[in-house]
């Protein structure tokens, strides 16, 4: 009988999702043996007509990273669903936009101009701007066109799963993959469409070691303007932590490591925006009933969206700033 | 005019292309190099807390987060002027050696060992990871995976997360490390340099002992006469995370010595129409065009690079190896006359390789590094600082300007690839020009010759995931520049 086919494909992201593959270790070896890897540009460089070449269908699983930012991001998207049985958004970027979802802050035109027209190490006394397709003396060259909006994959096209993380720590890796390799081995039903995989339904703060004592706080602290107890809730010593309004699978890494959380992991289960979750979640710990000195208290969070929506701006209610 | 274009190229952070224009006469008439994204880090980076860009700014790159996180977190020490404590900085140190030993690795066995180890005109089926661990043993595969499972394991300890680490803030460390594990640490260490040592062999054995080998890596066309950049110490030896930047010339001789703060006097970046990646070089030399020699400003920063500027390794394993480097390829074991073949950055890389094991050992020896003083909380601030860390592919600068209150008001960044841009694509065109001639059909020999020539700078094309299976297949298209026909497919998969 023929394997099941694999893809592993990254549009806007870093690469990091590709390691952490890797940072399952020799398990990697089981994958490879059990799925035909027919597309990991990563790894081998299948072109893009080989997949415009293959059946609809004809792949089993693909496993999407990265934010939808350009036109060849788009098309890949819509290519890589035609092709697939299962699309996987893996990933932050792919599940929410993440990082490269920041520069929803600002439009296409800000960044050509500061990248192109005002970094400071800049020579460009012509002001050259790249170009979607340029003349040089031999002929004519293209590059693909940059979006005004970052995307996530789901607001893209329909996705089936989502394993959240930035990256999916490797250890829910591999637990998915022995779940993905045993339901295509006994035939048992996919999960339901939209299912996420490699993480709980409960939010950071249940896996967070530190103790909460329900104390209420006058004001907030940047995360190296105190040197934190070990023991306690971070948002209880007043540092800004996303953990409650972000989904548990990660183990709490960075809370355990003396920085607060950030959202990568997405959305709790019944959560719609992390901003609008974070926003309860704060004013649950400001120690004030005064409107007036409840605004002081929250003017002490610096860059409160970017801070909120670190890892979900595109796929938040909010996506983009609009002027 | 025919074309040829290899679309995609991917791996550097994404996706690259190269174009070829193939004259009538079937010479090469241009070489392009193209890097189709941007994403627009250093806007959007604009209006955040400064110490959130060492968690911001990892995701740039997820093969090389590390090289980030230090670079963010040097700079955000000096937007607030303040001095780390001692035990932060050596734990910094400490984890970014062990980051280098995976990395490195990585590179050696995966991608750049395989055109080596088994040979450039090899089967290409053979030409791989696998081909490695056939010629040199299964257990070397083993031990490859345990090295860069080591690597990640220091990264995990001190910066919290094996991927896009987490820990540094400005003043510091927002953990300490444990005396366990310190003792975890050493002994990690001790395997370390033992893969330092079977690596050194692995290269003697199957490399050098090969003349043809030593002739490919001295031979004209992979070669280029450049501007070399890297970061030294106090006694010009070759450093990751901390020191001066040094530029030497074609010559060899040193022509700048710059504290990181004063960069913009040295560094410019030209921009082109064809590609979204900028073409920095040396100011005071200026922009001549995509050539090198002493009147352009073009240059390279690499592990090659690193070792033409320095005087020498910090260690004596790797002291000894940069000795016999410069030995077999100049004759001169000072390292005073600087090697430009391309293809002796593999060498260089494991030198350095060498270099961050032994370091990882030594660091992790000291007992300060459990000590309970990580963070030196800022008191003032100066609003503006620069960072600058050799990546494994060249010299990484951030630069953050902020407000009185930490907030990003504008940011710059050069980044490790970047800086060669203008070499990866003289170097293309120069390999492209050797072997697309009048009359010679294109092969697979081509494209993995063409590939050689790229692959030497930039560990991101062939990172890690490149040990899995077979090497990366390639194809090229020739039609006509007008009519679209298509004039020759060549694939190699």
């Amino acid at each position: 009988m023929a394997k099941p086919k694999l893809a592993i494909y990254w549009a806007a992201s870093c690469g990091g999702c590709d390691i952490a593959i890797l940072d399952i270790e020799e398990k990697i070896l089981g994958v490879v043996d059990f799925f035909d890897l027919v597309f990991w540009p990563c790894a081998m460089d299948i072109k893009y007509d080989d997949v415009r070449a293959m059946p609809d269908k004809s792949i089993t699983l693909t496993l999407f990273n990265g934010a939808i930012r350009n036109s060849e991001n788009y098309e890949m998207a819509h290519l890589l669903r035609q092709k697939s049985v299962v699309l996987c958004a893996f990933g932050s970027c792919a599940a929410d936009g993440c990082i490269p979802g920041l520069a929803n802050f600002c439009h296409k035109q800000d960044i050509l101009e500061y990248v192109y027209h005002k970094s400071p190490s800049l020579d460009n006394p012509n002001g050259t701007i790249p170009q979607v397709e340029c003349r040089v003396p031999e002929g004519r060259l293209t590059i693909p066109e940059m979006w005004d909006s970052v995307f996530s994959l789901g607001q893209t096209v329909p996705v089936d799963v989502i394993i959240p993380g930035c990256p999916p720590q490797s250890d829910q890796i591999a637990a998915v993959v022995a779940t993905v390799i045993d339901i295509l081995k006994t035939g048992k039903p996919l999960p339901p469409a939209g299912t996420v995989l490699g993480a709980t339904d409960k939010s950071c703060c249940d896996e967070c070691p530190r103790e909460r004592n329900v104390k209420k706080i006058k004001k907030f602290v940047r995360p190296f303007e105190v040197v934190t107890d070990p023991d306690i809730c971070l948002m209880e010593q007043g540092i800004i932590c996303n953990g409650p309004a972000t989904r548990s699978g990660c183990g709490a890494k960075c809370v355990k490591a003396g920085v607060p959380c950030r959202g990568c992991y997405g959305l709790p289960i019944n959560v719609r925006d992390q901003g609008a979750k974070m926003v309860s979640a704060i004013a649950s710990v400001i120690d004030s009933n005064d409107p007036e000195e409840i605004e002081r208290i929250i003017a002490t969070i610096p860059d409160p969206v970017g801070t909120f929506y670190r890892f979900s701006l595109p796929g938040s209610m909010l996506r983009r700033v609009q002027s | 005019m025919k074309e040829i274009v290899i679309d995609p190229i991917t791996r550097l952070e994404g996706h690259g292309k190269i174009h070829l224009f193939v004259k009538d006469d079937g010479n090469l008439a241009n070489a392009y190099f193209q890097v189709p994204e941007l994403r627009g880090f250093e806007r959007f980076c604009v209006g955040r807390p400064v110490e959130e860009m060492c968690r911001i700014t990892t995701r740039i790159c997820g093969v090389c987060p590390d090289a980030h996180h230090m670079a963010a977190a040097k700079a955000a020490d000096a937007v607030y002027g303040v001095t780390i404590p001692s035990a932060a900085r050596k734990l910094r140190e400490l984890m970014y050696n062990g980051f280098y030993a995976g990395d490195h690795t990585t590179h050696f066995y995966a991608l750049g060992g395989p055109d080596f180890v088994c040979g450039p005109d090899a089967p290409k089926a053979e030409r791989n990871i696998l081909g490695v661990i056939a010629k040199v043993g299964l257990d070397a595969g083993k031990a490859v995976i345990a090295q860069r499972a080591r690597g990640q394991r220091i990264i995990e300890i001190i910066g919290g997360k094996k991927v896009h680490p987490v820990t540094s803030l400005p003043g510091g460390l927002s953990k300490r490390v444990t005396k366990e594990e310190q003792q975890e640490v050493i002994e990690i260490g001790r395997q370390m340099v033992e893969f330092g040592k079977f690596t050194i062999k692995v290269l003697n054995d199957i490399v050098l002992a090969n003349k043809a080998y030593v002739d490919l890596i001295l031979s004209d066309m992979f070669t280029h006469k450049t501007y070399n950049m890297g970061l030294v110490d106090a006694n010009n030896k070759v450093t990751f995370y901390d020191g001066m930047v040094r530029v030497t010339g074609p010559d060899g001789k040193e022509r700048h010595k710059y504290e990181p703060r004063d960069y913009l006097q040295y560094v410019a970046e030209h921009v082109e129409p064809y590609s979204y990646l900028k073409y920095p070089y040396l100011k005071q030399v200026g922009w001549k065009g995509m050539v090198d020699g002493i009147e352009s400003g073009v240059y390279k920063a690499s592990p090659l690079s690193r070792l033409n500027v320095s005087d020498g390794m910090a260690t004596p394993l790797a002291q000894a190896e940069y000795e016999r480097f410069y030995e077999t390829l100049t004759g001169d074991r000072s390292g005073r006359t600087p090697v430009h073949s391309t293809l002796a950055t593999h060498w260089a890389r494991v030198v350095e390789l060498v270099f961050a094991c032994e370091a990882v050992l030594q660091q992790a020896q000291d007992d300060e590094i459990t000590s309970d003083k990580v963070l030196n909380p800022p008191t003032g601030i100066v609003g503006e600082g620069v960072g600058i860390v050799e990546a494994p592919r060249g010299t990484l600068t951030h630069h953050y300007k902020t407000d009185g209150n930490g907030i990003i008001t504008e940011a710059n960044l050069i980044v490790g690839t970047t800086n060669n841009n203008a070499a990866i694509s003289m170097s293309i065109k120069k390999a492209a020009e050797g072997l697309i001639r009048a009359g010679q059909p294109i092969t697979d020999g081509v494209l993995n010759r063409i590939e050689m020539a790229f692959r030497a700078y930039d560990p991101c094309f062939g990172c890690a995931t490149h040990s899995l299976p077979g090497e990366m297949p390639l194809e090229l298209i020739i039609h006509e520049a007008e009519s679209g026909e298509v004039i020759q497919t060549v694939r190699r998969f």
